[in-house]
C-alpha cells in the first residue's frame, strides 16, 4: 500500500464526517441545538426578571451553576493533566486517546466560565473585574488562572493538531470545500515534517505539557480555595485543594472511558480503542477510587470526631434521610466503592460494566459537588430562622436545569464539530508506531 | 454563652480635638462630631440662661449654657463618594445590644425598613431566638451587620465594592458591585442580603443618586446590608433602630469617646462592658466585630412575650426553638 493511500484510509477512519455528513448527523445536531435554544430562552428569562427565577436565595447564594462550573472545570483540568502526563511519559497506548483528552480539556474550559457568568448578578459590569481588580480576592485568582489555562490549553491543542492539519492539506483527493483546504494550509503553518521541524514541534509540545501539568493543578487548587477561604463549616478545610484536584482527575478518567466507549460504537474504532484501554483505565479508576475514599473518609472523620456544633449539624444532615442522606449514600457508595467492586472483581469486569461504572461515577461526583455546596450554605453559624421555605432549602428551578442541559449539549456539540474539522484520533501519532519511541505497554490486538 | 471579650480596645484620640483647646473639651453630641462648645471661660454677655447637661470625655456631667453650643457640619448630610469611602475622621463606631432588654418588639426592623425603603421580606436587622444548649434559657438576639474590624466580606470582594472605612463602618458601593455573591458566602453571620429582583421602590427614590451611607436606592443584582446609618451620624442622630427601640436595648456610639447612647441615656462604653459583662458574638472566628452584646441577665421581659404581636408566619420561624 502506498503511504498516501494509507494516510487517506486513516483519515477516513478517524474523520468519518470530514467530507459529507449523513442525515443522522444533522438530526443529532438539531436536537442539540434545540437544547441550547431552550437554554438561551432560560437565560433571557433570568436576565429579564433577575435571579429570582432561580432557586438561589440569601443563604444558598450559589446553586447548580457553581456546581456545573466546578464540574466542567474539573473535567477540563483533568483532561489537560492526563493528556500531558501521557505525552511526557510517552505512554504508547495512550496515543489514540490524546485527542479526546485535549478536546475535553479545551471544550469544558470554554463552557465552565459561562456558568460563573450565569451566577453573577451584574454581567454588564464584568469589566469591573479588570479595572477594579483586587488581587486579595480568590475570584481574581480564579480569573487569572482560567485565562492562563485557556491560553495554554488552546496552544497545546493547536500544537498537537499541526501534524494532522499538514496531512489534511497534503491529501488532494479528499472532497472538502476550497475554504477548508485553505484553512488547513493556513493552520498547518508550512509544516512538512522535516527532521528539524519535527524536532522543534516535539520540543514545543514537551514544554507546553510540562507547563500545563503544574498550571492545571494550581488552577484547580485556586478554585478549591474559593470555598476553602470562607469561614464556613464544611468548606473551611485545608484538605480541600488536594481533594478537589483528585476528584477532578477521577471524574476526568471516568469521562474518558465513557467517551472512548461512544467513539468505539459510533465511529467503529475497535481496532484502535481496544479492550486493554478499558482495562488499563479501569485500573487507574480503581486507584483514584481508593484515594477518593481515603480523602472523603479523612474529611468526614475529622469533622465528626470532635463534634463542633455547626459542623456536626451539617454532618447530621448527611445522615438524615429526610435531608441529604439519600444523596450522600448514593454518591459515596458509587464514587468510593462501586469501581472497586465492578472493576476490581474479574468476574464483573467487561467493557460494558466499566463504562456503566464510569458513567455512574461521573453522576456521583456531580452530586458530591452538590453536597459540598448546598448543605454547607444551608448551615450557617447562626441557624437560619425564616418563614419562607425557599429561603431555607434550595431547590433548582427549570431555568437552572435548562441551562445545565444546554451546557451538556454544547459540550457534545463542540465534540461533534471538532470531529468534522480534524481527526478524532491523531493520525500522525498512529502512523509512526514502528519508530524508536520506547513502548511501555504494548499488546497485540 | 459565648466567651467574653477580654481584649482591651485601643483608645485613639481624634486630631479634630486639637483645635478645641479652650480647656474643657466636651462631647455633647458624641455621635455627630458636629457640636462643639465655643468657649466656656469667655464673657458672659451672650448667655441665654438655659443650661444643658453634657457628658465630658472622662465621664463627668457638666452644665453648659446653650448659647455656647454650636452645631457645625450639618450641611454634609450627603458626602461625596470619596468621603463615603474614607469615613468620618476620628470616629470609631460601635453598637452595644442589651439582650436583657429585648423582647422582639420588631420596632427596630420596621423603622429600618421604612428608612431604607426595604420590602417587608428584607431585614437588615434580624431578631433570632437563640437557645444555646438544652438547659439554658432561650433569648432574643437582634443581629445587625457586625461591621467587623477584620471583615471576611471585604477580603473576598474582587472589585473593592464593599469596603472598610476608617471609622469602622463597612459599606457597599452598589454601582461597582458585580453581584458575584462571594461576600454573602464569606460572611459568617449571614448579615448580607442580595437583591434577587428589581426592588419595588417609589420612582422618585429610584432616580436618586446612590449613596453608600444611606444604601438607597437598592439595585437589582447587587448586595445590601445594615450600614450603621453614617448619614444619621453626620446630622448628629442615632441610627433608626436605636431610636425606634421601645426598650432602649440598642446603644450606639463612638469608641474613641467611650460613650454610647440608646437615645434616652448616654453611658460610658467601658462601664457598660465591665458592669454588665459585655462580649462579642463568636469571638473565636477572629472577625473582630464592632457590635457588642450584654448577656440576658435580669431580664425585663419573659421570652414568651416576644411572641405576642407576631403573625402566624413570623411565629413559624421559631418553631424549632420553642415547641
Amino acid at each position: 500500500m502506498k503511504p498516501d493511500n494509507k494516510n487517506k484510509n486513516l483519515i477516513n477512519e478517524f474523520t468519518p464526517f470530514l467530507e459529507r455528513p449523513d442525515k443522522v448527523w444533522f438530526l443529532k445536531i438539531s436536537v442539540l441545538f434545540l437544547f441550547i435554544a431552550i437554554g438561551f430562552y432560560a437565560f433571557y428569562v433570568q436576565v429579564k426578571k433577575g435571579h429570582i427565577v432561580t432557586g438561589m436565595r440569601d443563604h444558598v447564594v450559589w446553586g447548580i451553576y457553581i456546581i456545573n462550573f466546578i464540574f466542567f472545570l474539573g473535567l477540563s483540568y483533568a483532561g489537560a493533566l492526563i493528556s500531558c502526563i501521557f505525552h511526557l511519559a510517552r505512554i504508547q497506548w495512550g496515543k489514540p486517546l490524546m485527542r479526546m483528552l485535549e478536546m475535553t480539556a479545551t471544550i469544558s474550559l470554554v463552557i465552565a466560565p459561562v456558568y460563573i457568568l450565569l451566577c453573577i448578578g451584574r454581567v454588564d459590569r464584568l469589566h469591573h473585574l479588570l479595572i477594579y481588580a483586587r488581587i486579595q480576592s480568590p475570584i481574581t485568582w480564579d480569573v487569572i488562572a482560567i485565562v492562563t489555562d485557556l491560553f495554554f490549553c488552546f496552544v497545546f491543542l493547536y500544537f498537537t493538531h499541526i501534524r494532522d492539519f499538514a496531512r489534511l492539506r497534503d491529501l488532494p483527493e479528499i472532497k472538502v470545500s476550497r475554504w477548508r483546504k485553505r484553512l488547513y494550509r493556513f493552520l498547518a503553518l508550512g509544516y512538512r515534517n522535516t527532521p528539524e521541524q519535527a524536532k522543534y514541534l516535539n520540543q514545543a509540545l514537551d514544554i507546553m505539557a510540562a507547563i500545563i501539568i503544574p498550571t492545571s493543578i494550581i488552577a484547580y487548587s485556586l478554585l478549591a480555595w474559593l470555598f476553602g477561604m470562607n469561614l464556613r463549616p464544611g468548606w473551611h478545610s485545608s484538605i480541600f485543594a488536594p481533594y478537589f484536584v483528585l476528584t477532578a482527575v477521577y471524574s476526568g478518567i471516568a469521562l474518558l472511558i465513557v467517551i472512548m466507549w461512544i467513539y468505539r460504537k459510533v465511529y467503529n474504532l475497535e481496532k484502535y480503542i481496544t479492550i486493554e484501554h478499558f482495562y488499563y483505565l479501569g485500573f487507574v479508576l480503581i486507584i483514584l477510587d481508593l484515594f477518593y475514599g481515603y480523602f472523603t473518609f479523612s474529611e468526614y472523620i475529622t469533622e465528626w470526631y470532635n463534634s463542633q456544633k455547626t459542623p456536626t449539624l451539617l454532618l447530621y444532615k448527611f445522615f438524615n434521610f429526610s435531608e441529604y442522606g439519600g444523596l450522600f449514600i448514593f454518591s459515596n457508595f458509587i464514587a468510593a466503592f462501586l469501581p472497586l467492586i465492578i472493576i476490581g472483581i474479574p468476574w464483573f469486569r467487561s467493557v460494558k460494566s466499566i463504562t456503566i461504572t464510569s458513567a455512574l461515577v461521573i453522576v456521583a461526583l456531580w452530586i458530591k459537588r452538590y453536597l459540598i455546596i448546598v448543605p454547607t450554605l444551608e448551615t450557617p453559624y447562626i441557624p437560619i430562622q425564616d418563614n419562607r421555605a425557599e429561603w431555607v432549602h434550595y431547590s433548582a428551578t427549570w431555568v437552572e436545569w435548562a441551562l445545565t442541559l444546554a451546557g451538556i449539549a454544547t459540550f457534545i456539540l463542540f465534540f461533534i464539530f471538532s470531529s468534522k474539522i480534524a481527526p478524532i484520533i491523531p493520525v500522525s501519532a498512529m502512523e509512526d508506531k514502528t519508530k524508536k519511541i520506547k513502548i511501555f505497554y504494548h499488546k497485540k490486538n | 454563652m459565648k466567651a467574653f471579650s477580654n481584649k482591651k480596645n485601643k483608645r485613639r484620640y481624634s486630631p479634630r480635638r486639637k483645635f478645641l483647646k479652650s480647656g474643657l473639651v466636651l462631647s455633647a453630641a458624641f455621635i455627630s462630631g458636629s457640636t462643639s462648645i465655643s468657649s466656656c471661660s469667655g464673657d458672659n454677655s451672650t448667655k441665654s440662661g438655659k443650661k444643658t447637661r453634657l457628658l465630658t470625655q472622662d465621664g463627668n456631667l457638666v452644665e453648659v449654657d446653650e448659647s455656647n453650643i454650636h452645631e457645625s457640619h450639618k450641611h454634609c448630610i450627603k458626602a461625596s463618594l470619596k468621603e463615603e469611602r474614607k469615613g468620618i475622621p476620628g470616629r470609631k463606631f460601635v453598637m452595644v445590644i442589651d439582650l436583657a432588654k429585648c423582647r422582639n418588639a420588631r420596632k427596630c426592623i420596621e423603622k429600618c425598613q421604612e428608612a431604607h425603603n426595604l420590602p417587608p421580606d428584607q431585614e437588615w436587622m434580624k431578631v433570632y431566638l437563640i437557645k444555646d444548649s438544652q438547659h439554658t434559657e432561650p433569648y432574643w438576639f437582634p443581629k445587625p451587620c457586625f461591621h467587623c474590624d477584620n471583615p471576611p466580606c471585604v477580603k473576598v470582594c474582587p472589585v473593592d465594592a464593599t469596603f472598610k472605612r476608617k471609622d469602622g463602618i463597612v459599606l457597599i458601593d452598589n454601582h461597582r458591585c458585580i453581584g458575584c455573591k462571594f461576600c454573602l458566602t464569606g460572611c459568617p453571620y449571614s448579615a448580607r442580603i442580595y437583591n434577587w429582583k428589581e426592588p419595588e421602590i417609589p420612582e422618585d427614590i429610584k432616580n436618586q443618586q446612590y449613596s453608600a451611607e444611606t444604601s438607597v436606592p437598592a439595585m437589582i443584582g447587587t448586595v445590601s446590608k445594615c450600614d450603621f446609618c453614617p448619614d444619621m451620624c453626620r446630622i448628629g442622630k442615632v441610627p433608626h433602630c436605636v431610636s425606634a427601640c421601645p426598650n432602649g436595648a440598642i446603644y450606639y456610639g463612638d469608641l474613641n469617646e467611650d460613650a454610647v447612647s440608646n437615645g434616652n441615656e448616654v453611658v460610658r462604653f467601658s462601664e457598660l462592658m465591665s458592669d454588665k459583662g459585655g462580649y462579642r458574638y463568636a469571638e473565636e472566628l477572629g472577625t473582630e466585630p464592632c457590635v457588642y452584646y450584654l448577656p440576658p441577665k435580669e431580664r425585663i421581659f419573659p421570652v414568651k412575650s416576644g411572641f405576642k404581636n407576631l403573625s402566624e408566619e413570623e411565629k413559624a420561624r421559631y418553631k424549632n426553638i420553642i415547641k
